[in-house]
């Protein structure tokens, strides 16, 4: 089990560089949803299957789909990957992924240093998860509905095409 | 025998959000911005399912069902916002919309 812990997050850590550094939007997306993926796995090792379940239908399904249906939308041709590496100098790249790294050392070096602790593959079903859920967190579902009702008017409201009318006369579209 | 160090999943959990942070800070196309930032958000996750299974409690699942109800709203308004970035500078470079002139 410990072994297919290790791979599925070799995979999804190389995938998770890949995803950094494409240049084609398309070549990302199918990047992110390995790394998804690859996640799920060790959600399912982790003893969260539902969760798993969850990372695969909502992340790498209806996220994703909407990262693709964009891309789509916004039509980028071969001169879009020109201009991306154009923008992505290595001059960019160093700075920032030196402090990241630096970060990430810290970060490790503070976990070893912890006493070692073990999970079992103790699963939680989801039948708690439900019941936490409706019980204490209930303020909380409550307040996520809301957001996702804020996020649906925000996008209606966003991703409208506005023409922009001077006068009745002059009525013109706008590029 | 079927056990996994925690500190192996909050590592992972770790070096995830950090490749998330560095595609946030070395990307210029909104995009891949907005991608780094659901890698990020999927690391965070992925620490609250390793406590959570690490003490068997729902809270971390529970915990985990809330940031991708977030994730999901973030990225229909950030997705609208990119479509109507593209619209108006026809760019996807996040420094055409420094001054938010509308």
């Amino acid at each position: 089990m410990a072994i297919v812990f290790y791979i599925a997050a070799l995979v999804a850590v190389i995938s998770t560089v890949m995803v950094i550094t494409r240049l084609n939007a398309v070549h990302a997306l199918l990047y992110m949803i390995v790394s998804l993926l690859s996640v799920a796995v060790i959600f399912f090792i982790l003893g969260a299957a539902f969760i798993a379940a969850l990372e695969v239908i909502v992340y790498a399904g209806a996220i994703m789909v909407l990262f693709v249906f964009v891309v789509m939308m916004l039509n980028l041709g071969p001169a879009s990957a020109e201009a991306e590496s154009r923008w992505l100098n290595p001059a960019g790249w160093i700075g920032p992924g030196i402090l990241s790294a630096v970060l990430i050392v810290e970060l490790v070096y503070i976990l070893m240093t912890h006493a070692r602790q073990d999970i079992t593959s103790q699963a939680v079903e989801p039948r708690q998860v439900g019941i936490a859920l409706y019980g204490p967190y209930l303020l909380g579902v409550e307040l996520a509905a809301m957001l996702l009702m804020a996020g649906i008017v925000g996008a209606y409201h966003l991703g409208r095409y506005k023409h922009v009318i001077l006068h009745r006369y002059l009525e013109k579209e706008l590029p | 025998m079927n056990t996994v160090p925690m500190e192996s999943g909050l590592i992972l959990a770790g070096i995830l959000f950090i490749l998330g942070f560095i595609g946030v800070l070395v990307r210029r196309n909104i995009v891949f911005i907005l991608l780094s930032l659901e890698v990020m958000l999927n690391a965070s996750g992925l620490a609250f399912i390793a406590a959570g299974s690490r003490w068997v409690q729902a809270d971390g699942q529970v915990m985990f069902i809330f940031i991708l109800a977030m994730a999901a709203a973030e990225v229909s308004v950030g997705l609208a916002l990119i479509l109507q970035i593209f619209r108006d500078f026809k760019t996807l470079d996040a420094d055409a919309a420094d001054n938010m002139r509308g």
